[in-house]
């Protein structure tokens, strides 16, 4: 078994399971369109906070399938399955991470043009507000994937969850709406987006080892 | 060959069982046998590369076989107590590479595009069993294989065991119930 049959093979049934993947994006949207019955409709304060808007909705929508990323493999067996391919733990994790990233964050970062659009963003902003959440959502798979293997055997392990991830977003948000802010108010966005692109590179190779390292220690 | 030596297992502060020593030639079959608890599923699970291994070593053709677990992986063909079927998958998608010839050996072929949801227990059984005919594993470890299985299955995976052992595969299957696996050695655990 490859990489590449695993993705695929997750795809189909993520696809088969359709209204579990479109729950996250759903969740996404409406929260998002819950803010302006909030805080009101002024089209320069929504403005204002858009960027920050989406990238929490974004962070707790991707949150939401972690849950049964392994879970479901873990409870009927196939995980055992997984192990026994031939392919290291680490690049099962990966595989999860990629599947993860296409049925989640690939939808949030279309969703996320329209629903600027809604918050009244600045169309000029929107690009790297988009660039930052293309690295950032790869991250968030990743940090995900990496949780979610962490918690599996665990009891109320979908609890846990949140609590472990959550915090290691942090940076993610901060660089992530910086970079929009910046352009919005005319300064150098490339600092902060590069930052997430180095903490891109320095999670592909580490959340897979230590996701691979988690699921093995729960198959024992 | 696939040598145990002396190998035991303790989960917690349990001794679970062990040490124990045994040897399956190419081959051969080895039956597990033992009372509920007595570690028949821990010991699959070990020499699968699954378990953890408290002592002793296990090795295949003289090389250390749990060395690197995902390459011992590729030789090992699992059948747990669950039988990993997706339900939202038709069986031959649940098969993946090689469908055919483990539909054909389980006499599913005609459900081949059925999604799983439809099979009944035994169905589902029997498609766990036909995937170990999908990819030429040497190592079949087996947990209560035959479980829920009607008399023309069994004989069906007898035919399966019977080639799979002609081609120099090697058999261990922890079994409460007779199995078609004629001149097995017998591995009784207290």
């Amino acid at each position: 078994m490859t990489l590449w049959m695993i993705v695929t093979r997750d795809l189909r049934l993520s696809l088969r399971h359709g209204a579990d993947t479109l729950a996250a994006l759903l969740f996404f949207v409406i929260t998002a369109a819950l803010f302006p019955l909030a805080i009101g409709p002024a089209p320069e304060t929504l403005a204002r906070l858009a960027p920050g808007i989406i990238w929490v909705c974004a962070l707790l929508a991707a949150l939401l399938p972690l849950d049964r990323l392994f879970g479901a493999d873990f409870d009927d067996g196939t995980l055992d399955l997984l192990l026994l391919s031939g392919l290291p733990a680490a690049l099962v994790a990966l595989a999860k991470a990629i599947v993860h990233w296409l049925v989640t964050g690939l939808p949030l970062l279309v969703a996320t043009i329209p629903l600027a659009l809604m918050l009244n963003l600045d169309p000029d902003v929107l690009p790297v507000l988009l660039a930052g959440l293309l690295p950032g959502t790869a991250l968030l798979s990743l940090f995900g994937t990496t949780g979610a293997a962490l918690v599996l055997g665990a009891r109320r392990g979908g609890v846990l969850l949140p609590l472990l991830v959550l915090p290691l977003t942090a940076p993610l948000l901060i660089f992530g709406v910086a970079a929009a802010d910046a352009e919005a108010t005319g300064q150098a966005s490339a600092a902060p987006l590069l930052f997430l692109t180095a903490l891109l590179a320095a999670a592909l190779p580490l959340c897979p080892l230590a996701a691979g390292a988690a699921l093995r220690s729960a198959a024992e | 060959m696939l040598d145990v030596q002396e190998i035991a297992a303790i989960r917690g502060e349990q001794h679970i069982f062990g040490p124990i020593s045994f040897c399956v030639p190419p081959g051969g079959a080895t039956v597990l046998v033992g009372p509920n608890g007595s570690g028949k599923s821990t010991l699959l699970r070990i020499l699968a590369g699954l378990g953890r291994i408290t002592a002793g070593v296990v090795r295949w053709h003289g090389r250390d076989a749990l060395a690197d677990r995902a390459e011992h992986g590729a030789r090992v063909a699992y059948v747990g107590h669950l039988d990993a079927v997706k339900s939202a998958l038709t069986a031959r998608e649940n098969l993946g590479a090689g469908a055919d010839i483990g539909l054909a050996a389980m006499a599913l072929a005609h459900l081949a595009d059925q999604p799983a949801r439809f099979f009944s227990a035994g169905q589902k059984r029997r498609l766990a069993l036909a995937r170990l005919a999908c990819r030429a594993a040497p190592i079949w470890l087996l947990d209560e294989p035959t479980l829920g299985l009607d008399t023309a299955s069994v004989a069906r995976f007898g035919d399966m065991l019977a080639a799979h052992r002609a081609t120099g595969g090697i058999v261990l299957a922890a079994t409460h119930l007779p199995l078609p696996l004629p001149d097995a050695a017998e591995l009784r655990l207290a």
